[in-house]
């Protein structure tokens, strides 16, 4: 009678419980490694629903920021000097693993210097940041034969001007597609 | 192939004349220690102006020089044309020492006859110009204070350049060293805002005729004259990769004597314009090559991690100078071409690079960084003794005068780039403010 009770209530309670946790099979991804396609599995009904490519609208959010990443192509350095400072590494990964992926796609690696020394011994530090930031992504997979560098020393500055802010921004290896 | 045509289609060949002005020459320092001297209007005995006004392109050229200081024509007292005219006592009173003067007519096939003097002031007052000397045993009027006197038949086109002839002789007889007044001068001119703003240029040295030589959308460096001044060779990046081109500036013509993986760029002809020196990169650092002309036969030079660029030939063609961080900042040495063996040259300063020898290979002149900054400086190869010749910003590129008596090199003036003149002494100096653009890369041609 009182035992009786709480077996139906158990009864009852018990296949509610296992239906509850059967229904939640959704998995909150965050970081799905591969491009997804929210495909519904095909059940074993008779219609079959196909879905449609969905493109970037789908792009995980690695993806994105990888890409925007990408929009990113110029390494800046300091005065006479040819070595990749840390804020450039995710930048250069994501050029990297997009190299990587489209093995068809060639990269030309511009290094170039400020204005101070003479042209042609400029030249020599434009292919010294030019080769850093290519061995850097060689270092990370992307075949030599991808890359190819061009060093422009001192003849195309991006601002004209002498003092150390205008230095800076000349200073610099720039990805070119 | 795109990219052939598309770097055909933006390297533009057009032999165009630019402009007839001069560049204007602003001299900053040395007025005071040039030497007066009296340029006289020439006499004209023809119809109308004088085409070129002969006389102004002497003082031109005189003043130019660092050495002399015409007088202005509104301060000269007199304007004798011929030496029989000359009141000597006028002259010196005004510190004159010499005197050119002339006259000029048209003869019957249209051409201009030029007789020209120059009379050695001094000498002509102590004689009254009546010196006598003893010729075949008479004493006859020797005139010695008549330095020179010359007559030429020229045609109208040459006038300007018989004008330069005649400053040229001027200039050595009044100094014993050639004068440098006939010769051209080859440039970068880079004008941001035109549609090709890469462009080579050539003029006199004065600036006067200056011509387009070439334009592109890329950029174009290192100007190089063959011995000959008939040939530029130059560095271009219209195919997105430095390349080694060789112009014939008469015909037109050019062809693509480098283009190897990396860079291919600093070229420079040898003395007997059979070879061309190069830095080419594709070893993995810059190295020096030589280049025959003729057997198209590859020589390299230059070895090793190290960076070595900027190769200057050595008046004798035995070894060449030349920049290098072998030693972990860029100075100057030289190498044997025989054997191959080197020897640093540069010992003062921070960095020396872009080394250029003065045609008697006495001098090294170079840029040389110190803590006053990048400027020109001179060392003496024999004595070591460094002299540092501009006060100028930023100094680079310079090209020393196939008279050894001056040097044009590009500064930085303000926001811009422009050309500069510096005599080997150091005591001259001058701005060359151009209107049209940065002004880089001076390269100054051979005798003409």
């Amino acid at each position: 009678m009182q035992l009786n009770k709480v077996l139906k209530g158990l009864a009852i309670a018990l296949p509610m419980i296992t239906l509850a946790a059967c229904s939640s099979t959704e998995s909150t991804d965050s970081s799905a490694a591969s491009e997804s396609t929210t495909g519904t599995t095909a059940t074993e009904q008779t219609t079959v629903a196909t879905p449609v490519e969905s493109g970037s609208a789908a792009l995980s959010e690695q993806e994105l920021r990888s890409q925007q990443l990408r929009q990113e192509q110029t390494v800046y350095f300091k005065f006479d000097n040819a070595e990749i400072q840390a804020d450039y590494q995710d930048m250069l990964t994501a050029h990297a693993d997009y190299l990587r992926d489209n093995t068809t796609v060639k990269v030309i690696v511009e290094g170039h210097a400020d204005e101070r020394g003479t042209p042609e011994y400029n030249i020599a530090l434009g292919e010294r940041r030019a080769s850093a930031v290519a061995k850097y992504l060689q270092a990370l997979g992307v075949s030599a034969s991808q890359i190819s560098i061009v060093s422009y020393g001192e003849e195309k500055p991006l601002v004209l001007g002498h003092s150390d802010a205008d230095y800076a921004k000349n200073r610099r290896s720039v990805l070119v597609y | 192939m795109k990219r052939w045509i598309m770097g055909l289609c933006i390297a533009l060949l057009s032999f165009s004349q630019i402009a007839q002005a001069e560049l204007e020459l602003v001299i900053t320092e040395g007025i005071d220690s040039a030497r007066p001297i009296g340029v006289v209007p020439f006499q004209w005995e023809g119809e109308g102006k004088m085409p070129t006004d002969l006389s102004a392109v002497i003082a031109s050229d005189l003043r130019r020089s660092g050495k002399f200081s015409p007088v202005a024509t509104s301060k000269m007292p007199q304007t004798p044309y011929s030496e029989d005219q000359i009141d000597y006592n006028a002259w010196t009173s005004l510190g004159v020492d010499a005197l050119v003067t002339g006259k000029v007519s048209m003869n019957a096939d249209g051409n201009y006859v030029i007789n020209y003097q120059l009379v050695d002031v001094v000498r002509g007052l102590l004689t009254s110009g009546e010196s006598r000397g003893l010729n075949n045993g008479e004493l006859v009027l020797t005139k010695d204070h008549l330095l020179v006197n010359n007559r030429a038949t020229v045609k109208k086109s040459r006038l300007r350049q018989y004008a330069h002839r005649i400053s040229d002789v001027v200039y050595e007889k009044l100094t014993g060293e050639k004068g440098a007044f006939l010769t051209r001068i080859a440039y970068v001119v880079i004008d941001d805002k035109a549609k090709y703003p890469y462009q080579l240029r050539i003029a006199d040295y004065d600036g006067f005729n200056e011509r387009l030589v070439l334009k592109s959308q890329q950029p174009l460096m290192s100007p190089s004259w063959s011995p000959d001044g008939s040939k530029l060779a130059y560095v271009s990046f219209e195919n997105k990769q430095a390349q080694i081109f060789v112009m014939d500036i008469y015909k037109g013509s050019r062809e693509m004597v480098a283009s190897f993986p990396r860079h291919n760029g600093s070229p420079r002809f040898s003395p007997d314009g059979k070879k061309l020196a190069m830095v080419l990169s594709k070893s993995g650092s810059l190295q020096i090559y030589i280049l025959d002309l003729e057997t198209k036969k590859m020589t390299q030079v230059t070895r090793g991690r190290a960076n070595n660029t900027e190769a200057f030939w050595d008046p004798n063609g035995q070894s060449m100078i030349f920049t290098s961080d072998r030693g972990g900042k860029p100075q100057i040495y030289r190498v044997n071409l025989a054997d191959g063996s080197t020897e640093r040259l540069t010992w003062q300063g921070s960095q020396n690079l872009g080394g250029q020898l003065t045609p008697d290979g006495r001098f090294l002149v170079m840029v040389h960084r110190s803590d006053s900054g990048y400027n020109i400086a001179k060392q003496d190869l024999k004595t070591g003794a460094l002299q540092i010749l501009t006060k100028t910003f930023l100094d680079e590129s310079p090209s020393i005068a196939p008279n050894g008596g001056m040097v044009i090199y590009s500064s930085v003036n303000d926001k811009s780039n422009e050309l500069s003149l510096v005599s080997i002494d150091g005591r001259f100096k001058a701005r060359l403010p151009a209107t049209n653009g940065r002004v880089r890369a001076p390269s100054w041609g051979p005798f003409l």
